[in-house]
């Protein structure tokens, strides 16, 4: 059953659950954080309205800097914004930046130590129709791989926003992950974010020993609660666990996850390699051995379709994360 | 169409700023002690750039003796002019000058031509902010310190208008110029007509695989710059009176920024080096480093007498 503690939408089963993009709970956040601090900036290179960073522009025409189509510019043009005392946020789509200009982010703002926000947008394959060069697979692991960045990765539009928020105050880069599509909001303004902290959604209180704990992210979350839920009506107890920060890791409710239940299934819209699934085994191979299954992308490219197509196709469906969790009970 | 001649029937000529003789013989020696430096460092460290280095010393030398707004003691200073070393691998002359300059103690000078490229040493093999604050950046992949010191320029603008105090310089490479980073910034720099950034490039005509017009040809290099919306100067990179000339005539460009092309002799000052690719990437041995100390001492003592 959902964790009454961290106080989710209670209409998260309906069928006419709203649904809403996390890219725009970043618009909101962001103008937000221009309001609250006027040493925020935004940067964006040619995608103004779909990344919604149009709502800053607007409202702050003087903080805003069109860059044009050029993400290296964008991401080396706030390091020196940066330098001068500035908070930029710089978007486009995830595939762009961080996906073209990764050595700039590397050098001019993790070894450099300067406090840019990044914003990738349309991440995943979820953006459907524009096919496999638009579908952002691998941006969490070439960002968690880098000294110095926080990595986020928010469930919902109303997460996306409280993680804008967090991402303006600290002094560390942040890489902001958002997906086009609308998704079910998850989440309420009570629900707790707290970077680095990762929450339990779902805790099934069935007595058994078919145990599994499911760790997931970003826009698929609410198809792992889905399945969670799906789960405890066939006697699987799950216990489900929002990882929206991605780096640092919570290995704290990580670990004691794995106590619990014994066996981990991760859920991300991303290769399998080197993102949350990776992530989470780097911890439980050193700290708590634990059997573990993965779902998410397993080294393919995306293609065009509509977004739950595709979502299908890759093995990232309600029935794809249920089936992990039966597997992995056989093991 | 623009052309590629200079721009010197343009210059705006400020007579009553005009280097005097002394400034001249003052500044010239100083970049003969700079280069002493910067050879003993890079003959201790056993690696490192020597053409770049000794090329750009004239211009590092006039920046940080005579045009910065800066204060060593105090590099943290709010209101200094910022520069930005985009060709991080020429660091051994931003860090002579610095140490020169009196940014890191009495002993400055002796901890860099020691511990240049050592373990544990401020003096990174490229610059790097975490082992020394007192840069503005972490350097060394190329084409990336022009779109860093826009931003600083931008940021300023947004803070202080365009009645601006603080200057925003970027050192660059001419080989470098083959990075496409460096021409989206020149496109945004042109667009947003920042007249406070001022970028020098280095034009020695050489790279790592030989001479820059054989390996990707930059010529005509001032009309690219004019094309993107820059004010071009070219100078002589080692004539004081003539960067002291280019570097007053872009203070007064109002609303474009600037780039100043120093025509520069790789390696100079030491004639055997002088001119030579290969002395793009390697430091001199101790044999080479002795006879390039003996040439710029005896140097020195000509620049004295003089």
């Amino acid at each position: 059953m959902i964790n009454h503690a961290v106080k989710l939408n209670p209409k998260i089963w309906d069928k006419d659950v709203e649904q809403v993009p996390i890219r725009k709970g970043f618009g909101e956040g962001l103008l937000a954080a221009g309001e609250a601090d006027e040493r925020v900036v935004g940067l964006c290179a040619d995608l103004t309205e779909s990344t919604q960073m149009h709502l800053f522009a607007k409202k702050f025409p003087n903080r805003f800097i069109e860059m044009g189509v050029a993400e290296q510019n964008l991401v080396t043009v706030a390091s020196g914004m940066a330098a001068m005392g500035k908070i930029p946020f710089c978007s486009s789509y995830a595939m762009f930046s961080p996906g073209r200009n990764w050595e700039q982010i590397r050098t001019t703002i993790c070894y450099n130590d300067r406090p840019v926000k990044l914003v990738g947008s349309h991440a995943g394959v979820s953006v459907g129709p524009d096919g496999g060069t638009h579908q952002a697979i691998e941006d969490l692991a070439i960002m968690r791989v880098l000294p110095n960045m926080v990595v986020l990765s928010p469930c919902d539009s109303i997460e996306a926003k409280k993680a804008t928020l967090a991402a303006a105050k600290i002094k560390e880069p942040v890489y902001l992950r958002l997906a086009r599509e609308k998704t079910p909001v998850i989440t309420t303004l009570e629900t707790p974010f707290e970077i680095g902290k990762a929450q339990v959604f779902f805790r099934s209180p069935l007595q058994t020993d078919k145990k599994v704990g499911i760790i997931g992210t970003g826009g698929l979350l609410h198809k792992a609660l889905v399945a969670a839920r799906d789960l405890e009506a066939e006697g699987i107890a799950v216990t489900m666990l929002n990882l929206s920060t991605i780096k640092p890791l919570d290995e704290k409710s990580i670990i004691e996850l794995a106590k619990e239940c014994g066996r981990i299934v991760t859920v991300e819209e991303h290769q399998v390699m080197g993102g949350v699934g990776s992530a989470v085994s780097e911890v439980l191979s050193q700290k708590h051995p634990t059997l573990m299954e993965f779902v998410g992308v397993k080294d393919l490219f995306g293609q065009s379709g509509k977004p739950d197509e595709i979502v299908e196709h890759y093995g990232m469906g309600i029935s794809h994360i249920k089936e992990a969790v039966r597997t992995i009970l056989k093991r | 169409m623009p052309t590629s001649s200079k721009t010197t029937e343009t210059s705006v000529h400020l007579a009553d700023t005009h280097l005097t003789d002394k400034e001249i013989q003052s500044l010239a020696q100083k970049a003969n002690e700079i280069r002493i430096s910067i050879i003993e460092a890079l003959v201790e460290a056993g690696s490192g750039h020597t053409a770049g280095p000794l090329g750009m010393a004239d211009v590092f030398t006039y920046l940080y003796f005579h045009e910065l707004r800066h204060d060593p003691k105090n590099p943290d200073w709010p209101e200094r002019d910022r520069l930005v070393l985009s060709n991080g691998h020429i660091c051994p002359v931003l860090y002579a000058s610095m140490a020169h300059a009196g940014y890191f103690g009495t002993d400055g000078v002796e901890k860099f031509t020691k511990s240049l490229r050592k373990y544990g040493s401020i003096f990174q093999g490229h610059p790097h902010r975490e082992y020394m604050p007192a840069l503005e950046t972490s350097s060394g992949p190329l084409g990336s310190g022009l779109s860093q010191a826009l931003g600083m320029a931008l940021a300023e603008r947004i803070d202080a208008g365009r009645s601006y105090k603080k200057w925003f310089w970027c050192m660059l490479g001419d080989g470098e110029l083959n990075e496409g980073n460096n021409w989206e910034a020149a496109m945004l720099a042109g667009k947003e007509k920042i007249g406070n950034l001022i970028a020098i490039v280095d034009r020695n005509n050489i790279q790592i695989d030989g001479f820059t017009e054989d390996i990707m040809p930059l010529e005509p290099l001032s009309d690219k710059w004019q094309a993107f919306n820059w004010h071009v100067i070219e100078v002589n990179g080692h004539d004081f009176a003539d960067i002291h000339r280019a570097v007053g005539e872009a203070k007064v460009e109002f609303d474009k920024p600037t780039i100043i092309i120093a025509n520069t002799i790789p390696s100079k000052g030491v004639p055997d080096f002088e001119r030579k690719y290969e002395w793009h990437g390697k430091p001199p041995n101790k044999e080479e480093g002795a006879m390039a100390l003996k040439v710029l001492m005896e140097l020195g003592q000509k620049l004295k007498r003089a």
